[in-house]
């Protein structure tokens, strides 16, 4: 870090209004070279806009951008790019069926007589750009076949090979696994030693504090306040990005646990291209307790819940819901039996997203008393019980009639959580429930979930977030490669899980 | 509506092209030909009261000119309407049903024989008896490709489109010379015996003997209303909306997706049916080989859907457009000097097209507009 330079970028009185809303109020920003900067608000508070100010998406309705001391206008992305600003956006812009170098060298390709691209040169020059930066990476791998982690390397790559020297990172880590992110911050190193700045853009206070030299904190499109990393913490910068207390551990008394309400025997499952990804799991959850299913993502947890709920089928084993076989029963019959699930992709699974908010709160329960009878629906009714349950739930962003897709992910998230938990289920499962949201929407949602324990539901709780699992779970399972491989009481610790999670020998079973 | 207005704006250029005739004169004569000048026709007409020369401030000019192209205009709109719906009613549940044309051809096949058949029974009950008949008919028809989709995944386009071909050669078979259906009193000619005077709709506007406008038309209206309720106040419209929208999340919710995908062709293929049974009791009363193998209501019935939007006020207007152009530019109702009606039959075809083309354009029209109105594609607002 070097103090006494001036900035390389400064941004002053950035100010862009919506319709209706104002997403960047008078926003000051500065970036010293060979730092990362982070930028740190909940969903909506501006950072994305402000960011897409900066790359030329978008022209702000005042303020002045300086690049090196020297006021510049960014039209497009392409000015950006050529002013030195790289930007790696949360969903990638890479062409799967092409290879690593392809898409870097995308643009401004080497070519032999201006015509055919010069594979080899191609090659070469991403391999140097690699060594400098010391990436691992294989540039002739094909995109759509390397991983999530690695992909995102190309995306980094392909920004410093036009020479960008200000890299804007938007929520890099969401699609990570915890070992990627790592990786991700080791590069981050590298590249800041070498004197590039980055912008790194998160709703994650811890990752913010272990990375960022800086921390500009927005809430609802002004900017609260620039805080270096000595000093921070995780209690303070919550409460500037929320404006209140924010409880970090969520609260909870010990757990009562009853009977068994959701006992899975020995089930095997296969996967969408026929493998076997579950390998014979048999675990329960009672009444009142909370059991946390922990593991890297991609060994079969997902296809533990479509079993469980009836999605998927079984190849072998018993899976018993409050007593009743549920065995290749049909999702709907499960449902009725008192199953709540929060899935994994609200967008995907969660919500017809095209429905009104009423709509997607009666997914379950459309053909049912009061909703309808005979198959006659009473819309009226519909939307009144849902103004109900949208009030309970504090989602924001719109009424009963307003379309799910209007809505922020994680209001989108409350109407399913909404959803689940009004139907008083039994057993409920969360898979992944604060997947992409800021702060304040998780403590609302471990809360909930909490509080569903709290009045005797069995809660199945599936995570990749450890931190999430250790403070909600009464009782913590491990899965890894399709098999459970080890269970700890909640006072485990991050390591020893980590290590179960990886296929390391763990304690046996409690 | 934009899709319109540009699809006849390039009609228009065409005629001008094409012709070296003005096209306003020729939209003109278009319109006059499809009787709906006859709404503007306020005035003193004579009432028809014999010996005596009443005239009565109305549009009521039943006798006029007018009035009885637009009676031929709502005869077509009719199942234009209900070909709309089965193609729009897939359209929710997420399926492209291009069979509406079979399901037609299925639905009048059926009808004729019904009517054919029964001769004894009172009015209503025979027609009753023959429009069911060829709901059911149509309803299975289509039936065939849903359980398909439902259960192997066969592709609904695919199959559609095999079953129309299966629909037109099996009519044709039935209908043609020596077939099982062709009258045996015209033996010189390939068509059906005409349906029984029972199974005949009532003419309510206009002259019986001059093929005036039957009630059909009231059943097709009835049809959108069925339309709107089956989607909007329903469980089974829920589901199949559902399902059409994201499958994925309705099959989570505990929607049966094969069930819907099949019980959506079906109903579907039933507004077909209906329709084709509606042709034949309502004006045509027989079937004969030519409008078995060249009849293209099904087909209009696409372009109707996409422009109405699969909704059920824009599927009336929509069908009443195509219905026009039909009634308008025919050998029968287009002025020759004006614009020569071998040609102006084509003209309507080249709308059509050009509004089916328009209808995905229309999208990118919206597209740009709302780019060159806000520089770049706005981020959704987040509370």
């Amino acid at each position: 870090m070097v103090d006494d330079e001036r900035p390389v970028l400064e941004l002053r009185g950035v100010t862009k209004h919506f319709p209706g809303v104002l997403a960047n109020d008078h926003i000051d920003f500065d970036l010293r070279r060979g730092e990362v900067h982070a930028l740190l608000g909940e969903n909506g508070a501006g950072k994305s806009t402000l960011m897409n100010i900066l790359y030329g998406l978008y022209h702000p309705d005042e303020g002045e951008i300086r690049i090196k001391g020297e006021p510049v206008r960014i039209n497009s992305p392409k000015d950006a790019i050529a002013r030195g600003i790289g930007m790696v956006h949360q969903h990638f812009m890479l062409i799967p069926v092409m290879t690593v170098a392809e898409n870097i060298v995308l643009a401004s390709e080497p070519t032999h007589a201006g015509v055919l691209l010069d594979y080899r040169a191609a090659n070469r020059r991403v391999e140097h750009l690699a060594g400098t930066f010391n990436f691992a990476i294989d540039p002739q791998a094909r995109v759509e076949n390397i991983g999530v982690g690695q992909q995102q390397r190309v995306e980094i790559l392909k920004a410093l090979y036009r020479s960008a020297d200000i890299l804007i990172l938007d929520e890099p880590t969401a699609v990570l696994t915890p070992q990627e992110a790592g990786e991700l911050f080791e590069i981050l190193g590298t590249l800041t030693r070498e004197g590039l700045s980055v912008i790194f853009i998160s709703h994650k206070l811890n990752e913010v504090l272990e990375i960022a030299d800086r921390i500009t904190v927005l809430r609802r499109g002004k900017k609260i306040g620039t805080v270096p990393h000595e000093g921070a913490t995780e209690g303070g910068l919550a409460r500037m990005m929320v404006g209140r207390e924010v409880l970090l551990r969520v609260e909870k008394a010990a757990a009562a646990p009853g009977q068994p309400f959701l006992e899975v025997e020995d089930v095997h499952v296969l996967d969408d291209r026929g493998l076997e990804a579950v390998k014979g799991v048999t675990f329960d959850v009672r009444a009142g307790e909370i059991v946390g299913l922990a593991g890297v993502d991609g060994n079969g947890q997902s296809e533990v819940v479509e079993a469980v709920t009836g999605l998927r089928r079984t190849s072998a084993g018993r899976v018993r819901l409050g007593g009743h076989d549920v065995t290749g029963s049909s999702a709907n019959r499960i449902l009725d039996l008192g199953l709540g699930h929060i899935p994994e992709d609200r967008q995907r699974r969660g919500l017809v997203l095209n429905f009104s908010l009423a709509e997607n709160l009666a997914l379950h329960d459309f053909d049912k008393e009061p909703n309808s009878r005979f198959g006659w629906l009473f819309p009226r009714r519909i939307i009144h019980r849902a103004r109900g349950l949208l009030k309970q739930f504090d989602v924001r962003g719109g009424g009963p009639q307003t379309l799910a897709s209007a809505l922020s992910g994680g209001n989108q998230q409350k109407v399913v959580l909404a959803r689940e938990i009004a139907r008083d289920p039994r057993v409920l499962i969360a898979a992944q429930p604060t997947r992409g949201l800021d702060v304040g929407a998780i403590e609302f949602v471990h809360q909930r979930l909490i509080e569903a324990r709290d009045s005797g539901e069995a809660v199945l709780l599936v995570s990749l977030e450890l931190e999430e699992i250790l403070s909600l779970s009464d009782r913590i399972l491990v899965i890894y490669e399709g098999r459970i491989v080890a269970e700890y009481p909640p006072d485990v610790t991050e390591e020893e899980l980590g290590i179960a999670m990886t296929g390391g020998r763990g304690r046996e079973a409690a | 509506m934009l899709t319109a207005v540009i699809a006849f704006f390039i009609g228009g250029l065409v005629i001008l092209a094409t012709t070296k005739k003005n096209p306003l004169s020729t939209y003109r004569a278009i319109f006059d030909g499809t009787g709906l000048n006859w709404f503007f026709h306020v005035g003193s007409h004579k009432i028809g009261i014999p010996f005596t020369d009443t005239r009565v401030w109305f549009p009521w000019d039943t006798a006029s000119r007018s009035a009885m192209d637009l009676q031929q205009t709502l005869i077509i709109v009719t199942p234009l309407i209900l070909t709309g719906i089965a193609v729009a009613f897939a359209f929710r549940c997420g399926l492209f049903n291009i069979g509406g044309n079979g399901q037609y051809t299925v639905g009048a096949i059926v009808g004729v024989q019904f009517g054919v058949w029964f001769a004894g029974l009172p009015g209503p009950v025979h027609v009753i008896i023959a429009m069911a008949a060829a709901t059911l008919a149509g309803a299975l028809w289509a039936g065939i490709a849903g359980l398909l989709k439902a259960t192997v995944g066969a592709h609904e386009v695919i199959t559609t489109i095999m079953l129309n071909w299966i629909a037109l050669w099996v009519g044709s078979y039935l209908v043609g010379f020596n077939g099982p259906m062709q009258d045996p009193r015209a033996l010189s000619a390939p068509v059906t015996r005409p349906v029984a005077q029972s199974a005949r709709l009532d003419v309510f506007w206009g002259f019986p003997t001059l093929q005036g406008l039957h009630i059909g038309f009231f059943i097709a209206l009835g049809a959108l209303v069925v339309y709107w309720l089956v989607l909007n106040r329903t469980t089974l419209g829920y589901e199949v909306k559902a399902v059409g929208f994201n499958a994925e999340a309705a099959r989570y919710g505990g929607i049966s997706v094969p069930r819907n995908y099949f019980l959506a062709m079906a109903i579907s293929g039933a507004f077909a049916g209906l329709a084709g049974s509606i042709d034949i009791l309502g004006w045509e009363f027989n079937l004969d080989l030519t409008v078995v193998q060249s009849v293209q209501i099904g087909f209009i019935g696409i372009a109707v859907a996409l422009l109405g939007r699969n909704n059920a006020l824009g599927i009336f207007f929509a069908a009443l457009l195509f219905g026009a152009l039909l009634t308008g530019t025919s050998t029968r109702n287009l002025d020759p000097s004006v614009f020569k009606p071998e040609l102006a039959g084509n003209l309507t075809q080249i709308i059509q097209g050009l509004v089916v083309l328009f209808v995905g354009v229309d999208l990118l029209v919206l597209y740009v507009w709302r780019a060159l109105r806000r520089p770049f594609p706005r981020r959704r607002v987040e509370s």
